[in-house]
């Protein structure tokens, strides 16, 4: 079971603690069991018979048994909070890491929405139920001993009503619980759900307010929100017949005692102060078991939590770091790949399929083809965003499964199709692949990406703000901050996913130019639609349905490419004149 | 009265029915207070006090939208608190029979029976209220969580987009999920326990002084003690709880920009450096939550501490006042019933007063949202009776989107209908943002866009936005099908419509090759189909909503060449009739454009056709020689 797995690996390095809590726990109890049997005492043999010497000695054991026992539950606070709040922590770490391991392929398949509820809301149900344990779990087993053992001492004869009692409230506890558990299950997919519409709302904005669809996506997220109020009402409600129902079984087992214990007395088999000390240690009892049953009422939502944390937990990334790195390396700025495919899991046709070609230090090679032609899936194998199903990629010679990730990370220059900024400042952006880079070092990138103009204008400048995806730039600026990031990290390998499609073409031009002088020693791999980017490189690949079907310069692709050929032929008619 | 007879009536007192609601109720809090926070706007300074007076109000508000149900739950739980009441007294007398018979020789059985008969129906008849009670109060909350949410989310329509561009999108789901779920859990814990626990507290302080004036002044004269207790550690614990919440706003938002940035986040090897910002943010988190926990954790076993305190005391002055002979020893022996009966809701207050807290912390979090400014009010809808010719003016536009940094200076500028303007200059120039006042995403500084004469800010957004179809640089599709997403600006499209745009703009062909065609599920994340792709499905899209004017900014910029030279064709088409403007940087697609439009810094610096540009051999004929630039090097 998920839930147990999770709890025994998480709670593991807290064990000293949890003993600690256990003990004060333990402690707390046995002083909060005395405190009772002390007042009665107090008022039996103190204040009824008017002896105040008594009275003030008992109600000063009573204090005294009182003060341990609050500074002992406030010990077990704390612990336990640490615990619960720890655990709680570590899963939170472990889920992020996770994550962050996982490729592009896994986060797909869960979904960022879902990955965010995960790590939050589930998170917490989870806790919850750790911060139920070890603030009452370890109380009530020893109430529940204790207590029977002292109800049975007074009269064998009246344990018959905790006989009944008890599994009185197990049952209907149990009932109400499971039939808790559909709600709960589906409770947890429904708060994923309205997160995920939600969510769209807020990164479509400009589209749903441009095609005036406010109201359908209102509508949406109504249903979404209806969905998720009817299973928490019905949970709700369900919950709202325990604690009346759970009061019910204990009255009724008082006013048991209450009749049984009359015929007890009437044949002498006990006395009436028996009876009165039966009836509150069956109480306590009673308490324990409703809290035992509490607890476990808790595990249905917990459980399903820890299911859908356990998924995340349990995922293997698809992209493996290797044991036994290759450190090695023969050559240095070269991208190489060998009879290379890639195929989704089941899919019919393949994306890609046997790619080969190499780039050597200071050539650059552009990739061209239509639309889902598998550009971007190529690109990404050269970062192991995902694997290639078939053939190798190698990097500086070696197989970029055969790298250190970091290693390998660190050669790359990437800039993707959909340039994406981090919230934060123009600078902490472009040192994300170069954390200690100088600002003369950004300034640079920035001239070479034509973006220090803009950059310069902006009123802090490098520590201008950046909203969340860059949404506070235009595309072209956060296009060229894009690839200015991408420089920073000096690579020796160059990646650019349709990076300039975004830029006018005099930016373009200009950009290309000033990076020339920067790569003599990099490989540069470059996706791109327009002939007018790619028609110096040194060599050009066209790729159609994931085959290649071109391979060389722009001059020779022109007379024996067909495709290549239409490509030119679809763009400005000046272009190909030149 | 005997000692039996006493002890007798203590006993049975401690199975009241008040006790083991309480206790149980308390073990819901304490899981409750660890939950896991949730958190606050980043950067939000620590609440003010008369901020919870306030945010009570607004709670009120909510919750008094079924007025009329909370009078019935009042109800029930005022005769349900009765029941509790009088449960003890009369099971007191069931044992009384039982100690008469003892003493007299012989229990009357027919009497006792009868007695715990009473006794039976009157926890049945509890049981019954509080179900009922609790049972109405679940709807009452969870339908006030539904208009929460709801208003969260048409606020989130009303709200300009220079808000939701700057805040966490992490950050404001939180506050919609976690704080939401969160304030819910602890509404339906605490309400009807504060309820009854006041009103048992009230019941009993009228019992106490009923019996003895004195010894009521004695048992009550810790109550201020106790909420003295109450107000000290609730006030340590809610910058604790507003704390809690506000980072689990700042993971939440740390996990979405993350997982959403995963692919630069894996290819700058930044990893390490993710996952040590988010340990930072977590670690505050675990101290917040802790914090939480621990400090409103002590209230607890404190009022227990001080209600044993008062337990004595009552003792000592009793046991005085009985040697003294001023009070019997049943008028102490109820007292002392009694104020077992009054510390216990005592105890249970104070620990929901946290959980409630916690609640309140949360709502405040969905407040600040739901009072956050909105758009400027719209003017009644008035429904235009024209067809659109498509006459649009800018008439001297200024816009800045900071007040210091002009983008938009004197803008002026007229497109006639049915022509086509296409917007060339540098990158930054403000091309898109010229978008941005057309459709009103943004609203002018000063000067006017109007429609056919007709000033664009005194038009509905609505009205204004239906007449145009936009597409734009950034792809943005829903979790949906392809079908439902092309028909997204016309829901109303038939199968034949929606084919028919799709093969105009080539989405036929690629989603003839998906296995499930056009039923398949795409998603923004999605691997299944590329950028490029999803460019042809904005275009579709915008073709099917058949608007009077268009927009389209860098529409084909991911899309290959040839397959743009086809869609011209059709785009060509859908331009005929209507008024376009048109942003690229690819001037195959501008060349045939009426007017070209050619901006710098925020400027127009040339206007007119291709021909005439090129002849004039200004800023136009040199960006468009510019792509020759790169032969030289």
């Amino acid at each position: 079971m998920n839930l147990s797995r999770l709890l025994k690996r998480h709670l593991h390095p807290y064990r000293r603690t949890i003993e600690i809590v256990i003990l004060f726990q333990a402690l707390q109890t046995i002083a909060n069991l005395m405190i009772p049997t002390l007042s009665a005492d107090l008022i039996n043999d103190g204040v009824l018979v008017g002896d105040n010497d008594f009275i003030w000695r008992t109600g000063g054991i009573m204090l005294l048994f009182s003060a341990v026992q609050v500074l002992l539950a406030v010990a077990a606070m704390y612990f336990g909070s640490r615990v619960a709040m720890g655990f709680a922590r570590d899963i939170r770490r472990d889920l992020f890491h996770q994550v962050t391991d996982f490729s592009a392929r896994e986060v797909g398949h869960f979904g960022a929405p879902s990955l965010i509820t995960r790590i939050t809301n589930d998170v917490q149900q989870v806790q919850m139920l750790v911060v139920m344990g070890v603030t009452m779990m370890i109380a009530a087993p020893i109430t529940m001993v204790v207590g029977t053992v002292m109800a049975v001492r007074e009269d064998v004869g009246l344990s018959i009503v905790l006989a009944v009692a008890i599994p009185a409230i197990v049952v209907s506890l149990g009932a109400i619980v499971l039939s808790m558990v559909p709600s709960f299950q589906k409770m947890q997919i429904r708060i994923d759900h309205l997160n995920t519409v939600l969510r769209e709302q807020l990164t479509g904005i400009r589209v749903v307010r441009a095609f005036v669809r406010e109201p359908q996506e209102t509508k949406r997220f109504a249903d979404a929100n209806e969905d998720l109020t009817v299973v928490a009402l019905r949970a709700g409600r369900l919950m709202s017949l325990m604690f009346p129902t759970v009061g019910l079984v204990v009255n009724l087992a008082s006013i048991g005692v209450l009749w049984v214990g009359a015929d007890r007395i009437a044949s002498g088999d006990i006395e009436v102060g028996s009876l009165i000390a039966y009836l509150s240690y069956a109480v306590q009892v009673l308490f324990s078991v409703v809290m035992v049953t509490f607890m476990i009422s808790m595990i249905p939502r917990a459980s399903v939590s820890s299911d859908r944390i356990m998924e995340v937990i349990d995922t293997d990334t698809t992209v493996v770091a290797p044991t036994n790195p290759v450190t090695a390396l023969t050559e240095r700025g070269t991208l190489e790949f060998r009879n290379v495919g890639f195929r989704y899991p089941g899919a019919e046709q393949p994306v890609l399929a046997n790619i080969s070609f190499r780039i050597e230090p200071g050539q650059t090679t552009a990739i061209i083809g239509a639309t889902g032609s598998g550009k971007s899936t190529l690109v990404s194998l050269v970062s192991r965003l995902m694997d290639a199903t078939e053939g190798t990629v190698l990097v500086d010679g070696v197989d970029v499964r055969q790298l250190d990730p970091d290693l390998l990370w660190g050669k790359i220059g990437y800039a993707p199709q959909k340039s994406y900024l981090f919230s934060g400042t123009v600078a902490s952006n472009l040192r994300f692949g170069k954390p200690d880079a100088t600002d003369a070092e950004l300034w640079e990138a920035l001239d070479i990406a034509q973006a220090s103009d803009f950059v310069q204008a902006m009123p802090d400048g490098l520590n201008s703000e950046i909203a969340q995806g860059g949404t506070n730039v235009s595309g072209g600026q956060r296009q060229r901050l894009a690839i200015a990031r991408a420089l920073v990290v000096r690579p020796e390998i160059y990646v650019f996913d349709d990076s300039f499609s975004a830029l006018d073409l005099t930016t373009d031009a200009r950009l290309r130019a000033a990076l020339a002088p920067h790569t003599t020693e990099s490989a540069m791999l470059i996706v791109a639609q327009r002939v007018s980017t790619i028609r110096h490189a040194n060599q050009v690949l066209v790729l159609e349905r994931g085959q290649l079907v071109g391979v060389g310069t722009h001059d020779e692709l022109i007379e024996t490419c067909p495709t290549y050929a239409e490509i030119v032929q679809s763009q400005d008619v000046r272009e190909v004149a030149a | 009265m005997s000692d039996d007879t006493t002890t007798g009536e203590l006993g049975s007192d401690l199975v009241g029915a008040d006790d083991e609601d309480l206790l149980i109720a308390q073990a819901a809090v304490e899981a409750r207070r660890g939950g896991v926070g949730h958190g606050n706007k980043i950067g939000m300074p620590v609440e003010k006090s008369d901020n919870f007076v306030a945010t009570l109000k607004r709670l009120g508000e909510i919750l008094g939208r079924e007025a009329w149900l909370l009078m019935v739950v009042f109800g029930l739980t005022l005769a349900s608190v009765v029941c509790v009441v009088v449960g003890p007294r009369l099971l007191g007398k069931a044992t009384d029979v039982i100690v008469n018979g003892v003493t007299s020789g012989g229990i009357d059985f027919g009497q006792l029976h009868r007695q715990l008969g009473w006794v039976a129906a009157l926890y049945f008849a509890a049981w019954a209220l509080s179900a009922a009670q609790s049972w109405l109060l679940a709807g009452v909350v969870q339908r006030s969580m539904y208009g929460l949410r709801e208003s969260v989310e048409h606020k989130i329509n009303r709200l300009p987009l220079s808000y939701i561009d700057r805040h966490s999108r992490g950050d404001l789901l939180s506050r919609v999920t976690n704080d939401i779920d969160n304030l819910s859990q602890s509404l339906s814990q605490t309400v009807s326990t504060i309820v009854q626990g006041i009103l048992v507290l009230i019941g009993v302080a009228i019992m106490m002084f009923l019996v003895s004036p004195l010894l009521a002044l004695v048992a009550l004269v810790m109550v201020p003690v106790s909420l003295g207790l109450v107000k000290y550690i609730g006030a340590k614990a809610r910058p604790r709880y507003l704390s809690q919440w506000r980072y689990t706003g700042v993971v939440n938002g740390q996990a979405e920009e993350v997982f959403t940035g995963h692919a630069i986040v894996k290819s700058f090897g930044r990893q390490r450096q993710a996952e040590e910002k988010f340990e930072g943010d977590n670690d505050q988190l675990y101290e917040a939550t802790f914090g939480a926990a621990f400090v409103s954790g002590l209230i607890q076993p404190l009022t227990v501490f001080v209600g044993n305190l008062q337990f004595v005391m009552m003792a000592v002055v009793g046991g005085l006042r009985i040697s003294s002979g001023a009070i019997t020893i049943g008028d102490m022996q109820a007292m002392i019933q009694y104020v077992r009966q009054f510390s216990q809701p005592m105890t249970q207050l104070a620990s929901m007063a946290s959980t409630f807290q916690s609640g309140i912390a949360s709502l405040e979090r969905v407040l600040e949202l739901l009072d956050a400014e909105e758009l400027s009010d719209e003017q009644a809808d008035t429904v235009d009776p024209q067809p659109v010719q498509g006459r649009i003016a800018f008439d001297h536009v200024s816009f800045s989107y900071l007040p210091d940094q002009p983008l938009i200076n004197d803008l002026s500028v007229v497109a006639e209908p049915g022509q086509t303007i296409a917007i060339v200059g540098p990158t930054g120039a403000g091309k898109t943002t010229i978008v941005n006042l057309l459709m009103r995403f943004y609203e002018l500084d000063s000067g006017s866009i109007s429609i056919d004469g007709r000033d664009i800010a005194s038009m509905p957004r609505a009205e204004l936005r239906k007449k145009i179809g936009m597409v734009l640089q950034d792809t943005w599709l829903f979790g949906g099908t392809i079908r439902e997403n092309l028909a997204y600006g016309n829901p109303d499209a038939t199968d034949e419509q929606i084919i028919e745009a799709a093969r105009a703009t080539y989405v036929d062909r690629f989603v003839r090759r998906l296995p499930d065609g056009y039923d398949t599920v795409i998603n923004d994340e999605g691997d299944n189909i590329s950028a490029g792709e999803k460019q042809l499905m904005t275009i579709a899209r915008a073709f099917l909503a058949d608007p009077s004017i268009l927009i389209l900014d860098e529409a084909t910029s991911s899309v290959d060449t040839r397959t743009e030279v086809m869609i011209q064709e059709a785009m060509n088409a859908l331009r005929a009739s209507r008024t376009s403007f048109v942003i690229a940087h690819r001037l195959s697609t501008i060349r045939g454009a009426d007017v070209i439009m050619v901006m710098e810094s925020g400027r127009i610096v040339e206007q007119g056709s291709h021909d005439q540009l090129i002849e004039a051999n200004g800023a136009y004929a040199r960006l468009y020689n510019a792509q020759f630039a790169g032969q030289a090097t």
